[in-house]
């Protein structure tokens, strides 16, 4: 059984890691690239929404390398990714791909077929080896992400961001030939020392908050580099929504009750009390909570027609006035042109320069 | 002697230059069509230029518009801006207490908030063309009539049609099925440019408020037609600035003399710098299925810049700071 699954941003360094460690065989999805956009348009409904083309781009080309076996994970969120499993499902047997199929669904009152589930990606019934290996995929996951922040964090400080590119750009592509848990931890910490060496000369620099869809904040391919792009400007990026984060909200401390999503939900109360699908109750929340922590600005990006967000969106300028924040909205979708993009951003980075500079200047008039 | 700043601005449908002395007066303007070929226009309107002045007058060089970087290549710039602060900062210059500056160009439009000088919001369209200047001119050709004569025609109807505006494609047919059921040209003209402005405050201008003093920039604000149903929808005085097609430029400039205060040098490549022969090439490169159509720019058989790789592979090895492998 040769496994694949999805592309999401870091996510599929850990899930490689945890099947490995289980002894099962991975095929990789080939990076996202034009291709897979192109597979995915020419092979989806015209008006869904972006991820899913992606999706299966990724299923497609995964095939083409050999994988038989498609892994995906349902979700209770009542947005179209909801139902992206069956959707997806059904595609690729119309497309006649003959493969099967391992859906990892919400229970929902019916724990047994999740595990069956669990069963046949793992290949194993032996709970206490899958929870042990899930554990340590989750802190494989945690490094990988805080690898990501840090070279991001790097890139806004130093003058010198080619080295920092040269660095990930290194370890993204030997992390692919790296097999199981621990040779991939050990690549992440090379890769982070060698990123500590280089020098920071860069102070002051402006914070922004990603907000938005998961997906589009987390996968480079579809949001156009935007770290990448705000690190040439030497400004610092926090995600409201990592890997990481989702993690720890659906399979840690989140079902307790006291989790950033639960804080998220609190700040948002007094601009939307219900639940929207998707993320868009929590990215109200994080645009409350960013300007509290005094970011300078922030960036709301969200996949064309995705109902959430554009609830969210049409909720944040509400957020702007209250909490005076600068906030953009970028809505991405097929186009691969960046021009329009880089103006904006540059724009809005000009917008918020300027503005934290007349703030300092009153401070220092009153003072 | 005084000191020069240039202001480009290579947009889409037109490429502006000006040319200011420091107390930010205007000493030269050129407004001539990109026509798909900025290289070759920007060249020809600097070479005319450099006919009257010389090199060492010229101080700073500051490039805006969707081909910054390209002019920036070709002459030196010392500082390449994005065209909503360039805008901006022209506006605030002519009109110190301008609070909104609505700006319709070629391929994009855009809203611009300002207070006490800084800008606090803005927003830009570009998914939808309905709401630029291509639109009206596309119209006008179907239409019949020069775009020049487009405002003029519109401000004549007192009874506009109602057309959609959301879309181009639908106002295109909406359009036709008027003209078919007998209304007037200047009804059906004064009705599109009814649509434009309905299309761009509900799209770009929705959620943001909208206070006076009001700038229109742009080609477009040339369009009587469109300033008047400006003024019909947000109930307030329209002002036109008089080098309102040139803004970006001037913005830019301006940049660039703020910029020769703290540095005291310019990149200015010089005018003969236009009469090198400037080679577009394009390759697609072939080792990853993103398959990046790679521009490169070569003049004197040397390659200047190259870009659009999205692995940086090209364009970093031109433009690195320190040695890539």
């Amino acid at each position: 059984m040769k496994i694949t699954f999805p592309h999401m941003g870091n996510v599929y360094i850990a899930a490689k890691g945890l099947l490995e460690d289980l002894d099962r065989e991975v095929v990789l999805p080939p990076p996202i690239t034009k291709k897979t956009l192109d597979l995915g348009t020419k092979y989806t409904p015209e008006s869904i929404c972006m991820p899913l083309k992606i999706n299966i781009g990724n299923y497609i080309e995964s095939i083409e390398k050999g994988a038989d076996t498609v892994l995906i994970t349902g979700s209770c969120g009542p947005c179209r990714f909801g139902f992206y499993a069956s959707m997806e499902k059904k595609l690729l047997k119309e497309l006649g791909y003959d493969v099967n199929f391992i859906s990892f669904d919400p229970p929902e009152g019916n724990p047994k077929k999740l595990l069956n589930e669990v069963i046949k990606a793992t290949g194993t019934n032996n709970y206490f080896k899958i929870m042990k290996a899930g554990i340590r995929a989750k802190k494989l996951l945690y490094a990988t992400d805080e690898l990501l922040d840090y070279s991001n964090y790097k890139r806004a400080v130093t003058i010198h961001k080619n080295k920092v590119d040269k660095i990930m750009d290194e370890f993204y592509s030997r992390i692919e030939k790296t097999k199981g848990i621990d040779e991939m931890n050990s690549l992440i910490r090379s890769s982070y020392n060698k990123l500590k060496l280089i020098k920071e000369n860069k102070k002051d620099n402006l914070k922004i908050g990603i907000i938005g869809e998961i997906y589009t904040i987390i996968e480079p391919f579809v949001n156009l580099n935007i770290e990448k792009k705000l690190g040439y400007m030497d400004v610092i990026v926090d995600k409201a929504l990592t890997p990481s984060k989702w993690v720890s909200h659906h399979l840690g401390i989140g079902q307790i009750g006291i989790s950033e999503e639960k804080k998220k939900w609190k700040k948002a109360r007094p601009y939307l009390k219900a639940l929207v699908g998707g993320h868009g109750r929590e990215t109200v929340g994080s645009a409350v909570i960013y300007a509290e922590e005094k970011y300078d600005g922030l960036i709301q990006i969200l996949p064309f027609n995705c109902m959430p967000e554009v609830v969210a969106e049409s909720i944040l300028p509400s957020v702007q006035r209250d909490h005076n924040i600068p906030i953009m909205t970028l809505i991405v979708d097929e186009m691969t042109g960046e021009g329009g993009y880089q103006t904006r951003i540059e724009a809005f980075i000009d917008l918020v320069k300027k503005r934290k500079e007349s703030q300092n200047d009153r401070i220092i008039f009153r003072g | 002697m005084t000191e020069l700043f240039l202001g480009v601005d290579v947009g889409s449908v037109s490429t502006n230059i000006v040319m200011i002395n420091n107390k930010n007066e205007l000493l030269e303007k050129k407004y001539v069509r990109t026509m798909g070929n900025p290289i070759k226009v920007l060249t020809k309107a600097m070479k005319e230029i450099g006919n009257k002045y010389n090199d060492n007058q010229i101080k700073g060089v500051g490039t805006t518009g969707s081909g910054r970087n390209l002019a920036n290549i070709i002459l030196g710039a010392d500082i390449i801006k994005n065209e909503i602060t360039a805008h901006a900062i022209a506006g605030i210059n002519f009109t110190p207490e301008v609070r909104t500056i609505l700006e319709i160009g070629g391929q994009d439009s855009k809203i611009i908030l300002i207070e006490n000088g800084i800008i606090t919001d803005f927003a830009m369209n570009t998914v939808c063309a309905a709401g630029t200047g291509s639109f009206l001119d596309r119209q006008s050709q179907r239409l019949g009539i020069e775009i020049q004569e487009f405002g003029d025609l519109a401000i004549k109807s007192d009874n506009p049609v109602r057309i959609a505006g959301r879309c181009a494609v639908f106002a295109e047919s909406d359009m036709i099925h008027k003209q078919q059921l007998g209304h007037n040209q200047e009804d059906i003209i004064n009705g599109l440019c009814e649509a434009l402005v309905r299309n761009y405050l509900n799209n770009l201008a929705k959620s943001k408020k909208i206070n006076k003093t009001i700038l229109f920039q742009g080609g477009v604000a040339a369009n009587k037609g469109i300033r008047k149903a400006f003024e019909k929808y947000l109930g307030e005085e329209i002002h036109i600035p008089e080098y309102y097609d040139v803004m970006g430029s001037i913005g830019a400039a301006i940049l660039a003399k703020e910029k020769f205060k703290k540095t005291k040098t310019t990149n200015f490549r010089g005018f003969d710098a236009t009469n090198v022969e400037y080679k577009v090439r394009g390759f697609e490169c072939n080792d990853c299925p993103n398959m990046c159509e790679v521009v490169e720019i070569i003049a004197d058989d040397k390659i200047l810049a190259r870009w659009q790789d999205k692995c940086g592979k090209y364009s970093n090895y031109i433009n690195s700071d320190d040695n890539l492998a």
